[in-house]
């Protein structure tokens, strides 16, 4: 059976991510985008709206809920987070938003930081398949995918970005 | 007897033991691996959850606060438990074993050993005993090895001069009753750095040190000239005692790392100690508090690279 | 009791007898070799084919652990463990609690042992009261109740000059003077070989020179004094230079090299095993090379086990701490059969350095096989391979660097004074 399964631009999904936020940014928002592929897109997205506002990068890792099956990460990068957060409004930023796990770890480790304000979710694709109560604010595209499907994002030398689906690795 | 205790049979790390043995690979690993540590210690809530319900047991046969001291935040830090023994004069007096002690605490469901011990091999030792689910981190083990300590030393180094490759390095001291030297000794020869050297007067530089691949010099002067890292070592008390050196007065006048010696070094060379220091017998204060030194620093890094270990193994 | 081996290989190297012969024993003596004696017949036969039939072996040095020790042995394990390992007499160190410097304690000694009727015991008496290296023991005493020599052991005698008058005063007697060469100041607290591994390891070390100076005033003084001297477990290939200037000019010196020493060295210690940690210590490998080629030259005359039984507990704690020694009674036909083949010797090569040598060094009627001479036989199966494991061993010492190893050469049957002590396995068949 082929794959029918049409795989948006995600250059055109981040337009439309930036167009979302555009109304709801101010002077006290930050962008904080989770390692890597949420990361790209932050940077992407303040180069879309504005270099005044505040970035950071979340990795994850030390917050995952699966550490004693499978471990630390093989390849952890430092969290950075160059500014203060108590009392931002935070959009926090990932690629693909799934069983909700990654943010929920994401959540927990901004609050080490301090006490946001608020914190709203941006996601270029939402594929269902929630396994927490979490849900985003501002979504580039609905993606239904079979559980055994890996959706992915890609940067290219020139910095493109661009989405892959390919089978889960077992 | 000759597989190698510390990797797992998936050629993991289940152990740290000794730097020996141990591939550029993990090291890197245990190196990039601190780096996302070391901002943990900026934050105000200066924790991470990922070893949360994790006991660790500090077991220090031989007494130590600064290393335990560490250790213990470096545990807390990454959320853990830790419980702290300091095995000396109760068990040890009675008559108990390494290993009767060992034994006694894995039934009090511990993850992890951080053994501190006055015999070279301690911590080989109950690494071969210990329930396979049980990690065991050497914390110092006679004059054999201090891993954590060489990594942080490592670690120190990467920051400050970044290429491993291009470096001249020099460890001055005691080498021959040094677990420290041992460590670093191995970490740069790993690493790739192309010239160690090791200086001091011949009592205190054990034989066949050459065949770990080292440089010999008993002149600060040539040992010095043109490194890019000066790592002094530690001179204990008890050296006098034994016939070893006549003096601490001697041994600072000819090894101590004073400003005029270290104006051997390369102009931006960075002055190391692995503490505690012993000031005016194997460094001058004013070199200790100089621009050069970077001994500082080492201690904060070495609370980041002790995160680092004890997540990268208690994840196995 | 009469007993006839038949059909096996018979060697015996002091007779130069390398040849498939019957044996006749009668009355704790062989009785004839080759042809049976007139009327002879025998109450029980031994179907040795295949197999070797040697003179029982002598091991130069085997810890008892009586008196004193007994939590780590008895008498009866380890003497057990001497036949079963085909040894028929061996020697026992004076470093028993108490020492062995009370004529007492050695007719005790000598009274147990004859007991138990298996191997021939030859305790060596101490050379110094309580092994202090203070005051000389009553060595004329001791000889009379059983002593074969005079040693130290493993205590220091660091007073040359208690060492001198020590030799001396044993010269008088015509007593032999066993020391095992080792300077006690430059082996401090020294745990293995001073080299490459111990550097590595971070264990206090032990010199060569730590034995080639210890060696070169034993000589020297026994020049001095005329003493029959015999050095124990030379360990560095220094050391045998040395000796060999010294045999030449004539000195009455022999030595022995532990089995040990011909096969293992310091990188076998590995990751700190205390099965290796032995004294004196594994050595560099051109040691180990040096001491194999020393023994088949003669330069060393004998090997021994130096069986130490230790117990477990004293071996699981770090190295230094560990209590040295490795059990050997069982393993040292095996071990030497290995070294001869190895430097290519024939089999009587290997077979004489476990008997007829340490006789010579000894001065006993043993360690050869003749008409009207004791009849201590050792029969082996040279081709069979067994497992050195816990179970395997007689001894209540388990410890051994060569554990989980297989070894060849199998001690199937054992006689002293012409009676059966071991037999093991499902080695010799009876018609």
């Amino acid at each position: 059976m082929t794959n029918s399964i049409h795989i948006p631009d995600a250059e055109k999904l981040l337009q439309q991510l930036a167009d979302q936020l555009r109304p709801h940014i101010n002077a006290n928002s930050a962008l904080v985008g989770i390692h890597s592929g949420g990361a790209w897109i932050a940077q992407r997205l303040r180069d879309a709206l504005g270099a005044q506002i505040s970035l950071g990068t979340l990795d994850i890792s030390f917050y995952r809920d699966d550490f004693s099956k499978i471990g630390l990460h093989p390849e952890v990068k430092p969290s950075d987070i160059p500014f203060d957060v108590e009392g931002r409004e935070i959009i926090l930023v990932d690629d693909v938003l799934y069983t909700g796990r990654t943010i929920r770890a994401a959540m927990n480790e901004l609050f080490d930081y301090g006490r946001p304000a608020s914190i709203r979710l941006a996601v270029l694709v939402d594929r269902g398949g929630r396994e927490l109560p979490i849900g985003a604010d501002f979504v580039g595209a609905h993606l239904a995918l079979a559980a055994d499907q890996n959706l992915q994002l890609n940067q290219g030398q020139d910095g493109r970005l661009s989405l892959s689906l390919r089978p889960t690795e077992k | 007897m000759l597989t190698n205790p510390q990797l797992n049979q998936h050629g993991e790390l289940q152990h740290l033991l000794t730097i020996e043995g141990l591939s550029a690979r993990i090291i890197r690993h245990i190196l990039d691996t601190a780096d996302s540590f070391v901002p943990v210690a900026e934050r105000d809530i200066k924790k991470v959850p990922i070893l949360r319900g994790k006991a660790i047991f500090n077991l220090f046969f031989e007494p130590s606060t600064r290393t335990r001291t560490t250790f213990e935040i470096a545990a807390k830090r990454l959320s853990a438990d830790v419980i702290n023994l300091s095995i000396g004069a109760s068990s040890q007096s009675k008559g108990e074993t390494v290993l009767d002690t060992v034994n006694n605490l894995a039934a009090m469901q511990a993850d992890m050993f951080i053994v501190r011990h006055s015999q070279s091999g301690a911590a080989h030792l109950i690494a071969r005993h210990v329930a396979p689910h049980i990690h065991v981190v050497n914390a110092g083990d006679g004059r054999h090895a201090h891993p954590t300590q060489g990594l942080l030393d490592m670690y120190t180094i990467r920051h400050y001069k970044k290429d491993f490759h291009e470096l001249r390095v020099a460890i001055v001291g005691d080498v021959m009753h040094s677990r420290v030297a041992r460590s670093q000794i191995h970490a740069l020869t790993t690493l790739g750095v192309p010239e160690v050297r090791v200086v001091g007067p011949k009592t205190l530089l054990p034989t066949g040190v050459e065949k770990m691949g080292v440089h010999v010099y008993h002149d600060m002067a040539r040992g010095l000239k043109d490194v890019d890292v000066v790592i002094m070592l530690r001179l204990q008390n008890e050296r006098m005692k034994g016939a070893l050196l006549p003096s601490a007065q001697e041994y600072f006048k000819y090894y101590g790392l004073t400003p005029d010696k270290l104006a051997y070094a390369k102009p931006d060379a960075i002055v190391m100690h692995p503490g505690p220091m012993n000031r005016g017998v194997e460094i001058d204060s004013s070199v200790a508090d100089g621009g050069q030194s970077v001994i500082l620093p080492q201690v904060t890094f070495g609370i980041a690279v002790r995160m680092a270990v004890m997540s990268i193994l208690a994840g196995k | 009791m009469k007993i006839h081996i038949k059909n096996g290989r018979l060697i015996d190297p002091s007779n130069g007898v390398d040849a498939v012969q019957d044996i006749f024993i009668a009355a704790g003596k062989v009785l004839a070799i080759g042809q049976a004696p007139q009327d002879f017949h025998a109450n029980r036969t031994i179907d040795a084919t295949g197999l070797v039939v040697c003179p029982g072996l002598i091991d130069l040095s085997a810890r008892l652990r009586e008196p004193g020790f007994e939590y780590k042995a008895t008498l009866e394990s380890e003497m057990h463990a001497a036949v079963a390992g085909g040894v028929t007499s061996l020697v026992c160190p004076p470093d028993t609690d108490p020492p062995l410097d009370e004529p007492g304690l050695v007719e005790m000694l000598k009274h147990r042992a004859k007991s138990l009727n298996q191997a021939r015991v030859f305790p060596l008496g101490a050379l110094t009261q309580k092994l202090q290296g203070a005051q000389l023991t009553e060595m004329a005493e001791l000889h009379d109740a059983g002593c074969i020599a005079f040693s130290h052991a493993d205590a220091p005698l660091t007073d040359t000059l208690v060492l001198a008058r020590a030799m001396e005063y044993a010269a008088t007697f015509g007593f032999g003077v066993w020391l095992r060469p080792q300077d006690a100041f430059l082996a401090n607290i020294g745990v293995a070989h001073d080299g490459e591994v111990a550097t590595r390891l971070g264990l206090p070390s032990i010199p060569s020179s730590a034995e080639t100076i210890a060696v070169s005033t034993i000589l020297l003084l026994a020049r001095e004094s005329g003493a029959r001297v015999h050095l124990c477990r030379i360990s560095s290939h220094e050391s045998i230079a040395m000796i060999r200037a010294a045999k030449e000019q004539g000195l009455p010196v022999t030595c022995d090299v532990s089995a040990n020493h011909l096969h293992l060295s310091e990188i076998d210690i590995g990751f700190f095993d205390s099965q290796c940690r032995l004294m004196p210590p594994l050595r560099g490998l051109r040691d180990r090379d040096g001491l194999c080629q020393a023994l088949k030259e003669g330069v060393i005359d004998a090997v021994c086990s130096d069986h130490a039984p230790v117990d477990d507990d004293a071996k699981l704690v770090p190295f230094a701490e560990a209590e040295a020694g490795a059990t050997g009674l069982e393993l040292l036909l095996p071990l030497t059969l290995k070294w001869a083949g190895e430097m290519k010797l024939p089999l009587a090569d290997a077979i004489a350095k476990l008997t007829t040598q340490p006789a010579k060094i000894l001065g006993i009627d043993n360690g050869h096989l003749a008409p009207g001479h004791p009849a201590d036989l050792c029969l082996f199966d040279p081709q069979r391979y067994w497992k050195v494991e816990p179970k395997a061993l007689k001894s209540q010492g388990k410890n051994t660097p060569f554990l989980g190893m297989e070894l060849q050469g199998k001690v199937v049957c054992t006689l002293v004074d012409g009676h059966v002590v071991y037999e093991g396995g499902d080695g010799a068949r009876h018609a």
